[in-house]
This record gives C-alpha cells, sequence and structure tokens, in this order.
C-alpha cells in the first residue's frame, strides 16, 4: 500500500507538470494582449516599459519556469510566513495578477471561503439525499419510489444547473419573494438575524447544485446495492436468521459504499467546475467567477494558477478515491 | 422458452440482429418516448422553419416585448425578433453542434481506443495520454479556449463558421476519453477471441482485422456512449453559451436565448423557461434513448 501510494505520488508530479505546460501553453499561443484594454492615445514607448513591469519580454521558457518557481516555492514560503509569522519570503516576486497588481493566492484565499461554502454544503446536502434514496430504490426496485427515484434523477442530471437555478430564482425570489436572487458575500454572520439572512440566501445555490450530485450518486448506490443484493452472503446472512435491518443496513450497505464513496471522491474536482456555472447564475463571487472575470480580462497569472489549482484538485482526489478504494476493499491489493 | 422458441423457429424469416435490438428497445417505456420527443424535436427544427418562415434576426421595433399571441406564437424579444423563430434556428444550431461535436469526439475515442487496444506498443503512451486527459480540468480549458481563438477563428471562417469550428472542436477534443476508455476494454477482449485467432491465420492484415473483426463488435459500445455523448456537447455548449462565450449575439442558440433573457427575467420569465425547456427536453430524451439502447444492446439482456 505505501509503495503504492508512493509511486502514484511520483506518477503525479509528472502529470501535473504536464498539465502545467499545456495550460501555459495555450495561454501563450492565444492572440490575447494583456495591454489590449490600454487606451490608443498612451504612446508606444510607455506600453513597451509596461510589457517589461508585466515581464512579457522575456522568451516563454523563462517565464513558464519563474511561474514553475513562483508557484511551488515562493507561494508556499509566503503561506509558511502567514502562518508562523516568519519573514523567509520578503523580497521574494509573488505570482502577481495583471488585472489587480495583487498578489493571485491573496485574491483566491478571499475568495475560497464563498466557493467552499456553497460548494461543499451542496456536496454534502447532496450526498447526504443521495444514499437513502439510492438504498430505498435498490431494496424496492421496480416499486414507485423507484419508478419516481430514477425519473427525478435522470432529470437532475439532464436538466443543465444555469436552467434549474434561473428557475429557482423566478419562481422562489421574483414570484414568492422567499430568497433573495442575488448572493451577498459582504454579509457577515454575527448574530441569529444575519444568520438566517445567511442561510435565506445559500438555500437556492445549494439546492440547485445538491439537487444535481444527488442524481448522480443516487444512481450509483442503487447498481451498487443492486449488485450486492443479489450476491451468496445476503442469502447466508438472512437463511442463519439476521433480520432484514441488520441484513441491509449492516452486511449489504457497507459492501455496497465501497465504490459509491470513490465516485463520491472522484466527484470533489468536477463540482468545482461545475460551480463555475452555479455561482454565476447567483452572482457569488468565489472562484469560478473569478475564473471567467480573469479570461475575460486576459490576466494571464491568474487564469494559469486558477487553472492548475483544479487540476491538482483532479489528480488529488483521482489519488484519493484509489487509496481509498484500497483501503475500504480488503480483497483490492496494489501491490 | 424452449418450447415458444421450437414453434417459432419454421415461421420466422431470417433477420438481422438490428431487429432484435428494436424489438428489445421497444420494451423500454423510457426510451419509445425519448425517442418521440427527439424525434419530434428534430422534425420541428428542420421542417419548422419551412412553415413558420419569418427571419430570426429581421427586427421590428414597433413589435417590442409582445407576449403569446397569433402572430407571434412564443411572443418577441426586446428588438421585436420573433422568439418562435429564434427558437427554431437556435435549436438548429444546438443540435448542429451536438451532432457534429459528438461525431468528432466518438472518432477520436474510437481510433484511439482501437490502437491501443489492439497494437500492444502503442497501449502505454496512448492510456498515458487519456488519463492526462482525464486529469485536465475541462471546463476551464474549454472557456480559455473559446475565448482565447474566438477572434483570429471568425477572422479566418466568418463569424458564423468559425465559432462553429471551434467549439465543436474544443467539445470533441475535450470528450473522448471515456469512449477510449470503454472501446480499449472491449478491444482487449475481443483480441483474445477465436475468430480472430482464425482470421489471423489466414493472413489478414491489420487493416483490414480492425474494420472488419473488430470495429463491428465493439459497435454497440461506441453507440451508446454516441448518445450520451450528444447530450452531454449539448449541455456544454449551452453552458458556454450561457456563460457568454458561445455564439455571437445576431445567432442564436438555446444557451444564448436563454443567457440574453436572464437580464429581463424578472418581467419576462417566459424568454427564459422556453430556450431551457428545449435544452432539458432534448438532454432528457436522448438521455433516455441511450439507457434504452444500452439495454437493447445488451445481449444479456436482450431475449429475455
Amino acid at each position: 500500500m505505501f509503495t503504492f501510494t508512493l509511486r502514484r505520488l511520483m506518477i503525479a508530479i509528472p502529470t501535473l507538470l504536464i498539465i502545467s505546460l499545456v495550460i501555459f501553453l495555450l495561454l501563450e499561443a492565444a492572440p490575447g494582449d494583456p495591454l489590449g484594454d490600454v487606451p490608443l492615445t498612451v504612446p508606444p514607448e510607455v506600453k513597451a516599459k509596461m510589457r517589461e513591469a508585466l515581464g512579457l519580454n522575456s522568451p516563454w521558457w523563462v517565464r513558464y519556469i519563474l511561474w514553475l518557481k513562483q508557484f511551488f516555492w515562493v507561494e508556499p514560503v509566503h503561506l509558511w510566513d502567514a502562518l508562523f509569522g516568519t519573514h523567509f519570503g520578503d523580497g521574494m516576486q509573488r505570482v502577481i495578477s495583471f488585472q489587480s497588481r495583487q498578489p493571485v493566492m491573496q485574491i483566491i484565499a478571499e475568495r475560497m471561503p464563498q466557493t467552499l461554502m456553497v460548494v461543499g454544503l451542496a456536496y454534502v446536502v447532496g450526498v447526504l439525499i443521495a444514499l437513502p434514496i439510492g438504498i430505498i430504490s435498490a431494496y424496492r426496485q421496480y416499486s414507485w419510489f423507484d419508478n419516481i427515484g430514477t425519473f427525478v434523477s435522470m432529470i437532475g442530471f439532464s436538466v443543465p444547473t444555469f436552467f434549474t437555478g434561473v428557475v429557482l430564482i423566478i419562481v422562489f425570489a421574483v414570484k414568492l419573494q422567499w430568497f433573495p436572487s442575488v448572493y451577498d458575500t459582504t454579509l457577515k454572520v454575527t448574530d441569529a438575524a444575519s444568520f438566517w439572512a445567511q442561510v435565506r440566501q445559500m438555500v437556492m445555490p445549494v439546492t440547485v447544485l445538491a439537487l444535481y450530485n444527488a442524481a448522480q450518486i443516487s444512481r450509483f448506490m442503487r447498481a451498487s446495492m443492486l449488485d450486492n443484493l443479489g450476491q451468496d452472503y445476503v442469502r447466508t446472512a438472512r437463511a442463519k436468521g439476521l433480520t432484514e435491518k441488520v441484513v441491509v443496513l449492516i452486511h449489504v450497505l457497507r459492501n455496497s459504499l465501497i465504490p459509491v464513496v470513490t465516485v463520491i471522491a472522484l466527484g470533489v474536482p468536477t463540482i468545482f467546475g461545475g460551480a463555475i456555472i452555479t455561482e454565476q447564475v447567483f452572482k457569488v463571487n468565489g472562484l469560478g467567477q473569478q475564473l471567467i472575470l480573469s479570461i475575460h480580462a486576459n490576466d494571464m497569472p491568474m487564469v494559469m494558477t486558477l487553472t492548475f489549482i483544479f487540476a491538482i484538485l483532479i489528480v488529488l482526489f483521482n489519488l484519493v478515491a484509489d487509496l481509498l478504494y484500497g483501503i475500504l476493499d480488503p480483497r483490492i491489493r496494489y501491490d | 422458452m424452449t418450447d415458444t422458441s421450437s414453434t417459432a423457429v419454421k415461421i420466422r424469416p431470417p433477420r438481422s440482429q438490428w431487429w432484435d435490438v428494436w424489438d428489445q428497445f421497444k420494451t423500454h417505456k423510457g426510451a419509445l418516448i425519448g425517442l418521440t420527443i427527439f424525434v419530434i424535436i428534430l422534425a420541428a427544427i428542420f421542417i419548422g422553419p419551412l412553415i413558420w418562415d419569418m427571419a430570426p434576426t429581421y427586427v421590428d421595433l414597433r413589435a417590442r416585448n409582445k407576449g403569446f399571441s397569433l402572430a407571434h406564437p412564443f411572443g418577441t424579444d426586446q428588438l421585436g425578433r420573433d422568439i418562435l423563430a429564434r427558437m427554431l434556428a437556435g435549436g438548429k444550431v444546438s443540435i448542429a453542434v451536438g451532432l457534429t461535436a459528438m461525431g468528432l469526439s466518438i472518432v477520436l475515442g474510437t481510433f484511439i481506443g482501437v490502437l491501443a487496444g489492439y497494437f500492444k506498443r502503442l497501449e502505454g503512451p496512448l492510456m498515458r495520454l487519456t488519463d492526462l486527459f482525464l486529469a485536465l480540468p475541462l471546463l476551464p480549458l474549454l472557456l480559455l479556449m473559446v475565448t482565447l481563438f474566438r477572434d483570429p477563428l471568425s477572422k479566418s471562417f466568418g463569424p458564423e463558421g468559425g465559432i462553429f469550428l471551434l467549439i465543436v472542436t474544443a467539445i470533441g477534443a475535450t470528450s473522448w476519453m471515456q469512449t477510449a476508455r470503454i472501446v480499449r476494454g472491449e478491444v482487449l477482449a475481443i483480441k483474445e477471441r477465436e475468430f480472430v485467432l482464425a482470421a489471423r491465420s489466414i493472413g489478414t492484415p491489420a487493416h483490414r482485422m480492425v474494420m472488419r473483426h473488430v470495429l463491428p463488435n465493439v459497435l454497440s459500445p461506441i453507440m451508446v456512449s454516441a448518445t450520451l455523448g450528444i447530450a452531454s456537447a449539448i449541455i456544454t455548449e449551452s453552458a458556454l453559451s450561457f456563460l457568454g462565450l458561445g455564439f455571437p449575439p445576431d445567432f442564436p442558440t438555446w444557451g444564448r436565448l436563454l443567457f440574453d433573457a436572464v437580464d429581463q427575467m424578472q418581467l419576462y420569465p417566459a424568454r427564459v423557461i422556453l430556450p431551457g425547456l428545449a435544452i432539458s427536453l432534448t438532454v432528457l430524451s436522448v438521455n433516455y434513448i441511450g439507457d434504452g439502447l444500452r439495454d437493447a444492446l445488451d445481449p444479456r439482456i436482450r431475449g429475455r
């Protein structure tokens, strides 16, 4: 197990390097110019100076290696400084956003809580809804509950999240006026009233994302339960007189959860991608919205760093899923 | 089972396996309804403009923001353009994008899957490549590709052709991985079968081997993933349009219509609901067709 983990980590490093190179080259090949928005009245020599200040003069591989150094060395050092109050990182050049001239990581740190709160909560809610639905659907296969569950989950992953979001806004924010349609991120939770406001504004984005996630996970849960319910050990468990509750909720459920847990782990990075759309619908100023803003503004360091963070999440959770599978299922041996 | 087949054998003329597939497909109620709806949508989009021949770009400033009426069944938008005509035109683009992008991703995926499964030397590098693509953050990359390359491509191929090409290529190039994996797995299994050994022993060259013996046998998983591919391509395209990064404004697609209507959804909710419903219905029906096809093409389920 340990050697397997080590080997996978070793593979992850070149994978991430290649991905970062691909993203960098894509940005490089693009004809967009970060100075495109600078007015034409600015004289060319000033423009050349600005270009130099942004570091656009050096060849691409120099900038790529510089970015790698900044991302993997300078930023962790700064994080260390911020956590422990040391000053190792003083004077080192951080990854700076073209748009706001702030360190990219600072902006990401500011926006991370909104994304994590909405997306993370939505995923947890989605899983909590999906598991019981999947279990009951499988246990009562082809019952009315199962049929409705199948139909609802089919709708859940056929209807795009931007449409569900907009419909929820029309019904609950415009017509009924129960919830605000725009997510107010300046809201600070200090007392019961502001906490209630926070809950109210989170209801709709969380519902949209949770519905979408629950649709997929409940399908996996159902299929996995069905696989296990037909196994010989279930018959044995029933034959030796265990109650139905123990058979289903302990024997079958524990075995069925193994593949589902890995699916849940694999789904974590994709929800960040899906959140790009939901954040746009509800105007949550999280990471996804920042990505779109930066793409429109040709803010290369920001786009590069954000996209790469998404890539790290994917690689990381792939690894987590593999390891979880090995830990949970004693039949899987990687060595 | 044995009784019925012995009586049926003498009258039934020989039939291809596709009739069996169709028989099985018909038993799946959801798939049948899905197929009907999809055919209706296709018919509406391709025959509809012949009947409802109002130009989707015709601006009539005197008839702005009209509700449902006989002259404009779905009303008009803020520039007085007829929404029914725009929906029909938008559907044509959305479905064309879905079909073309699916075609590209299936061809790419099958090609890579067959190469990786059939030729042992290529397996390692190609599967590494697939894993690498699977680890890419796809939506951010799609957004990037579309924003960065839209201007040069629309210059060289015209605003519509360029964006169409760009979106189709971008979606196709980022969605072939699942197909490649499935096809490779199937090819690996088929390669070990006796008929392949027999074909090889009479000296069949590799290309004919793949075309005649391997590909027909991996057709069913390819068809299922093609169906599901249409659905995801339509969703991706409309998501791009919804984020404002799809087709230009005077060139409607369902996603674009939805995006344009979001600003005024408080006043005119119908304009948001209509294209959204169209996308959802299409995707839902395609997903149901895929579901039914999967059951129908599975020989373990078929004939039971």
